[in-house]
């Protein structure tokens, strides 16, 4: 009897763990919501949505700039960055000695706990005179925001897409050496195609930090509610637009910052629902055949 | 009668482990030879030390020679890429590819630079009917290969196997994921490429030895005990520990 109790006491308090997890994201959505609404009521959602101009003191509060900023400065650190990380994560898993690797990987992995302040502080020092003497203009922009998120989000990307491609069955990998393949052919045509699924969630992943990603931005973006025009021009980040000016906003101002979080959260959404769109398609078609 | 493949004193060690010892060994060619013994007796490291398929491991370590047509393919001269593609191998569990059943078969042709789709096409289909596989999946090539019943995958993988036309094709245990009537479809199988290749399997299954190969050599604790013409090796072995293992004393 004693034994029943303890299993169902044991079931319930887990179960209110994991329920209350979720119960508090939807809390601070909610919160979100609320506090924002009233801005985009006042605006109009046109006008909030598609409006190029961010000007408190003028009561004018159009997010578009932000949200080309945002898309661009993620777009760009991911087109640096997934190359960059499929590559450190195909000479892991398949061609690094274990030594090597047994090294390398910690390393790797270690980039990931450094604080993003860090990051910020690095790219504002070292990245942005750089960027300044070869480009020309501040040295504050997209480009250098991107170089310093391509690093922040290499060890995520890597490691996931280690993961997925070490996960693939050995028989796949004697089988196609078996069959006289080299190694980069084995790797190009058959570990490659069966780990798509965990590559993209790798990715996804990338994605996620890269665009919520708000300290080392802000440092190095040059936050100007612009719409850039190209990746040498400074640009303000969603996130970034949050953090700047939440100190002092009041009133109408106070309801659009939140209100950018809401744009900020549904940004996310679609991305993901679109990734995890592709991952399906990739997921259930490899090379032809049906999984 | 020719010998395709030959192993002079061949030593193998997995770290510290003495996995083979002096193995000698010669491999008629065009016939199917048989390799016997128990669980841990190292025939299936023997059979993967023939297509260097154990340099994939790190702790691998060898002396000795192995010889395919009187050239070492341990020497440093060879291209193992190549001693692969003259010998092929089917595995113990199928390991068809998460592609289509045309792409299996494809895979190693394309591999070695095919690109004409017709020829493509051609072989596959050729190598599909050799491996009795091409009447139960003609009409869906395109389907995935893993929505193949067990039996059928292995027969793909050997239709995959054959499709790049080696010279030996080395089986390690090909039917003991499979039920009765798939292990038959198989023998049969092994029966119908004997004339065109020389067969190399790897049994647990002595009948299966008996039914399917000229020759059988008799594995023990990383020595061959006995080897010979698989009649004379099951009817009259020399050897006490051959004939207590075919008698079913140990193993």
């Amino acid at each position: 009897m004693q034994r029943k109790w303890e299993e169902f006491f044991i079931e319930k308090s887990l179960f209110i763990a994991a329920i209350s997890s979720i119960i508090i994201i939807f809390l601070i959505l909610a919160f979100i919501w609320g506090e924002g609404l009233p801005a985009i009521d006042a605006v109009g959602f046109f006008n909030f949505i598609f409006g190029t101009e961010w000007s408190p003191s003028h009561d004018l509060y159009g997010v578009l700039p932000m949200i080309v900023g945002s898309l661009y400065i993620t777009g760009l650190s991911l087109l640096f960055a997934v190359p960059l990380s499929l590559c450190c994560a195909i000479f892991l898993a398949e061609i690094a000695p274990s030594n090597m690797r047994k090294i390398l990987k910690p390393t790797i992995q270690a980039l990931a706990g450094i604080p993003s302040v860090i990051y910020g502080f690095f790219g504002l020092i070292v990245l942005v005179p750089v960027i300044r003497e070869q480009f020309g203009g501040s040295g504050f922009s997209i480009l250098t925001a991107s170089l310093i998120l391509t690093v922040m989000i290499l060890p995520t990307i890597t490691s996931i897409a280690e993961d997925a491609i070490r996960s693939i069955p050995h028989e796949y990998k004697e089988a196609s050496f078996g069959l006289g393949a080299t190694q980069w052919q084995t790797i190009k045509n058959v570990l490659i195609p069966a780990a798509i699924p965990g590559i993209i969630t790798a990715i996804i992943l990338g994605l996620g930090r890269a665009i919520g990603e708000t300290m080392a931005v802000i440092m190095v973006a040059g936050n100007v509610a612009k719409i850039p025009n190209s990746i040498f021009d400074p640009a303000r980040a969603l996130t970034a637009n949050i953090a700047l000016e939440m100190g002092y906003a009041q009133g109408l101002h106070y309801n659009a910052l939140f209100a950018t979080g809401i744009v900020l959260f549904f940004l996310i959404v679609i991305l993901l629902v679109v990734t995890n769109y592709i991952h399906y398609k990739k997921g259930v078609t490899i090379g032809g055949g049906y999984l | 009668m020719k010998y395709k493949m030959e192993s002079i004193d061949l030593n193998v060690y997995f770290d510290e482990a003495h996995i083979l010892k002096d193995v000698n060994l010669k491999i008629h060619e065009k016939t199917v030879t048989s390799l016997i013994g128990p669980s841990g007796c190292g025939k299936s490291t023997f059979i993967r030390t023939l297509n260097r398929m154990n340099d994939l491991i790190d702790t691998f370590k060898m002396s000795g020679t192995v010889k395919l047509d009187d050239e070492d393919i341990y020497d440093s001269k060879v291209d193992v890429v190549e001693v692969r593609k003259r010998i092929g191998m089917v595995f113990q569990k199928p390991n068809p590819f998460p592609k289509s059943i045309f792409e299996n078969v494809a895979y190693g042709l394309k591999t070695h630079g095919m690109s004409n789709k017709e020829l493509l096409k051609e072989r596959v289909e050729e190598s599909l009917k050799a491996a009795a596989l091409w009447d139960e999946v003609k009409d869906k090539l395109d389907m995935s290969a893993m929505g193949l019943s067990g039996g059928q995958q292995q027969r793909l993988c050997i239709a995959r196997t054959i499709a790049v036309n080696p010279e030996v094709i080395l089986m390690d245990e090909p039917c003991s994921a499979l039920d009765p009537i798939s292990t038959t479809k198989i023998e049969d199988l092994i029966h119908k490429l004997k004339n065109e290749f020389t067969i190399i399997i790897v049994t647990h299954n002595m009948q299966q030895a008996t039914r399917v190969s000229k020759h059988t050599a008799f594995f023990l604790h990383g020595e061959i005990v006995e080897s010979g013409l698989t009649d004379k090796l099951f009817l009259e072995p020399e050897d006490k520990r051959t004939e207590d293992y075919i008698t079913g004393r140990f193993g």
